[in-house]
């Protein structure tokens, strides 16, 4: 009897809930999580990947198509990057609309679209699922980071329900309530670019299952503005980048892990 | 015969239209206010087919409103530029196409930038230090030429604009007796007495 308002999507329950909405935000809370951080002058957003493996041939990521060739940090538009926790399917689903989305808006207006324009826009498909009848949600978080000329640099977050709220630092996925609280008494309002990404990297690394990170774990992004030409710039870091950032701040394997794995 | 003009400043865009409403042969009106208030920054001018001028000014108003509303801040002067010359480039292209002429100034609060675009019925977008539609910009674009200063205070503005009404005035067979006049700055708009 239990499942009576389990079985469609747009049934509310007698007690007022939507139970696969819920359900979603549940897978969601498996998924290898992201963080973003947001200072002054930039932000950061760093994912861990769950699929991981001897035999998983990376050699694609390795070269990197950098659009985001990689699993959890895509670029939707040239000034605005995000992060996704959940179903990959999903996801890639999402991504292709908002990149979509991105460009239709530099058409009809001829500027990168407002980050929290491209939060709406993706916030009402997602909200389309909770109401429509049939249709499964989608099982995806994405955490956005971008710039625009109207509120400089911007962090949102947003779910399965259709809402999107913006953050100073946020997680999502996996062990999101431990990396959240690690942030919240990390942060502070004047943090550098510099802060943020070691602060980042600290989170990761405490609330990650693995013992020491890797590029193999980890996909890293940043976004700036160019000194010169004052346009957002974002940088996904390749594998080999990942490693060297890690061995700079103190992260990446120890000399003497490598030498027991040989 | 309508006559508009437009320039740039220190900070600010300055628009002036004449204010007669003319049919056949006969001037109906002469307070007829031409300079649509688009957003808190932005303002059109416009000229053309009369009832065009008027559906289409409204159409660009209500649709920047919804914008503004949708997304609490305004469409900043570029964009809503390139959205209203999409407007009037599928406009062209359709079984009724609008006739209307536009100059469009705005102040850009984001980057502390004034923007003056010029506007056919065609769909040609121009930005521009300075810029005329009708008759009077045969009298008014040398004079333009030799005395616009983009650096120039509003006082300093005003003079030239006054030089192109003068002259108007004093050429034009069919010149109109009244403008309004128009500046956007970082304060917003307000209209001034000439």
């Amino acid at each position: 009897m239990a499942r009576r308002y389990d079985s469609r999507t747009t049934i509310f329950s007698p007690e007022g809930r939507l139970y696969q909405i819920e359900y979603a935000m549940e897978a969601i809370s498996h998924a290898g999580s992201v963080l973003g951080v947001l200072s002054k002058d930039g932000i950061v957003l760093a994912a861990e990947k769950k699929v991981t493996g001897k035999l998983l041939d990376l050699s694609g990521s390795n070269q990197g198509g950098y659009g985001g060739s990689g699993e959890k940090i895509f670029m939707l538009n040239s000034n605005v990057v995000a992060g996704v926790a959940g179903i990959t399917a999903d996801a890639n689903s999402l991504v292709n609309y908002a990149r979509q989305a991105a460009q239709r808006h530099l058409f009809t207006y001829n500027e990168d679209i407002p980050v929290e324009v491209l939060a709406q826009r993706l916030c009402d498909l997602k909200q389309g699922y909770t109401q429509y009848g049939g249709l499964r949600p989608f099982g995806v978080s994405l955490l956005y980071a971008g710039y625009d000329p109207h509120y400089n640099f911007q962090l949102y977050h947003s779910d399965p329900s259709g809402n999107y709220s913006g953050w100073k630092a946020t997680c999502v996925g996996a062990n999101s309530g431990t990396a959240q609280s690690l942030l919240k008494q990390e942060y502070k309002d004047d943090i550098t670019m510099d802060g943020a990404i070691d602060l980042v990297l600290r989170v990761m690394s405490k609330t990650m299952d693995s013992t020491t990170l890797g590029s193999e774990k980890l996909e890293f992004a940043t976004l700036t503005l160019d000194p010169e030409t004052k346009q957002p710039k974002a940088r996904i870091y390749r594998p080999a980048e990942i490693d060297a950032l890690l061995q700079k701040q103190g992260l990446g394997k120890k000399e003497e892990d490598t030498e027991m794995k040989s | 015969m309508e006559v508009s003009f437009a320039m740039t400043g220190k900070g600010y865009v300055l628009l002036a239209a004449d204010t007669t409403a003319v049919h056949s042969i006969i001037k109906v009106k002469t307070d007829v206010d031409k300079i649509k208030e688009l957003s808190p920054h932005l303002l059109m001018a416009y000229s053309g087919e009369p009832g065009d001028t008027v559906q289409f000014a409204e159409y660009v108003e209500r649709n920047i409103r919804l914008y503004q509303i949708r997304h609490t801040y305004p469409l900043r002067p570029p964009s809503a530029a390139s959205w209203i010359r999409r407007s009037l480039a599928e406009s062209l292209r359709s079984r009724n196409p609008y006739s209307v002429n536009l100059l469009l100034g705005g102040y850009d609060t984001s980057t502390y930038t004034p923007h003056l675009y010029w506007m056919d019925y065609l769909g040609t977008l121009v930005e521009v230090p300075f810029a005329a539609h009708g008759y009077g910009s045969y009298f008014a674009l040398s004079l333009l030429d030799r005395y616009h200063d983009p650096e120039a205070t509003v006082e300093e503005g005003l003079a030239v604009l006054r030089r192109c009404l003068d002259e108007v005035s004093k050429r034009l067979v069919v010149s109109p007796g009244k403008y309004k006049v128009k500046i956007v700055d970082k304060d917003g708009i307000r209209e001034v007495e000439l």
